[in-house]
């Protein structure tokens, strides 16, 4: 349990990385690297995570209840927004890949070319 | 590189990652067991110091405010750069909204899709407007709500059709929501300097923690993040919706 977390984050790291190295539509690719993104997210609440802590909102209860890292937090959220900005760039691409040359599949890009 | 080749080398290569990784993962704190400075402290003087009882607010929109501007600004830059990528090629023609195009197989909405939606569309406004507005109260704030915003023309496109969405969000609506959103983040940021304080400094009267007029600057902040958001990401589903609806290639039956 002391790792669980962690091996998730670098679990899905890696999964996202192979999705994009193997893949043969960009859509997909572009899914993988959003899965690679998200192992961010679990690495940065688990280096924030306070066992029996709550949410940092102290609407409910008082300060100085134990409660987690706001940080973290913050930068996760931060890490979302561009990921999602990152996404919508890369479709706009694909979108246009996809016009230039009749398919998504990167494999096929080459050779059509000539 | 042959497909089975490039697989191989990854999976090599994946390997010592893997290895790299674990090698630093056990080097941290045991999971839950935190360890750093920070979290504790801004937990402890957070509220008194800025009176919003988010504490993910205060260090969002205030103690690292300068980082949020340009977060924010790196979304308005990948909104442009979307509008410009699908822009409509020299060899592409416009073409009144047509849902019904030869490269359009999307099936017909039911009925249940519009019923439901058109009736999810207010709710969901009004819970986008409220996660924006209570931003530095409860979780969520600018970016939270603003996508929730941007759902709900989402919903409109669903329910109705593309001249629908075009007509409650007009594309001049949405290009000055963007800009007055980001400029706004910009002008608060201005106050501060405007008061003989640091740039992005929280010099309005901070009030009491847990009311609505509270934490000075941060329900402002979130106004203008929700306003940006919300405008930016209609745009974006707009720019994609267009390209199956609007822009005709050369040669395509319309």
């Amino acid at each position: 349990m002391r790792l669980l977390p962690y091996l998730v984050a670098a679990w899905l790291l890696l999964v996202g990385l192979y999705g994009i190295v193997t893949s043969r539509n960009l859509v997909h690719a572009i899914t993988c690297l959003s899965v690679a993104q998200s192992s961010t997210y679990i690495l940065l609440l688990s280096v924030g995570f306070e066992r029996g802590g709550t949410a940092p909102i102290f609407l409910d209860v008082p300060v100085g209840t134990r409660a987690v890292d706001p940080v973290v937090g913050a930068l996760t959220l931060t890490d979302i927004v561009v990921g999602a900005t990152v996404s919508a760039l890369l479709l706009a691409l694909a979108v246009q890949a996809h016009k230039h040359h009749g398919t998504l599949d990167p494999e096929r890009f080459r050779s059509e070319q000539d | 590189m042959t497909p089975t080749l490039r697989r191989r080398v990854f999976l090599a290569a994946a390997v010592v990652a893997a290895a790299l990784l674990l090698w630093g993962l056990t080097g941290l704190p045991p999971f839950g067991v935190y360890e750093g400075p920070y979290g504790d402290v801004l937990n402890q003087v957070a509220v008194a110091e800025r009176k919003a009882t988010n504490v993910v607010a205060s260090v969002t929109f205030d103690y690292r405010g300068v980082d949020t501007l340009g977060e924010e600004f790196i979304l308005f830059a990948a909104v442009i750069g979307v509008a410009i990528l699908l822009r409509a090629r020299r060899d592409e023609r416009e073409e009144p909204p047509d849902e019904d195009a030869a490269d359009r197989r999307a099936p017909g909405t039911s009925n249940a899709v519009r019923v439901l939606g058109l009736a999810l569309v207010g709710p969901v406004v009004l819970f986008g407007v409220y996660v924006v507005t209570h931003g530095h109260l409860t979780p969520g704030g600018g970016f939270q709500g603003g996508v929730v915003l941007a759902t709900g023309a989402l919903l409109v496109y669903l329910s109705g059709e593309y001249v629908t969405l075009r007509r409650v969000s007009p594309e001049v609506l949405l290009d000055s929501a963007e800009s007055v959103g980001a400029a706004g983040y910009v002008l608060v940021g201005l106050l501060g300097v405007a008061a003989g304080a640091t740039f992005l400094a929280n010099v309005l009267p901070l009030g009491q923690p847990g009311a609505l007029l509270s934490a000075g600057t941060i329900p402002l902040i979130n106004l203008a993040v929700g306003l940006e958001v919300a405008g930016g990401f209609i745009l974006l589903l707009s720019e994609f919706l267009e390209q199956t609806l609007v822009i005709r290639r050369p040669g395509e039956v319309t």
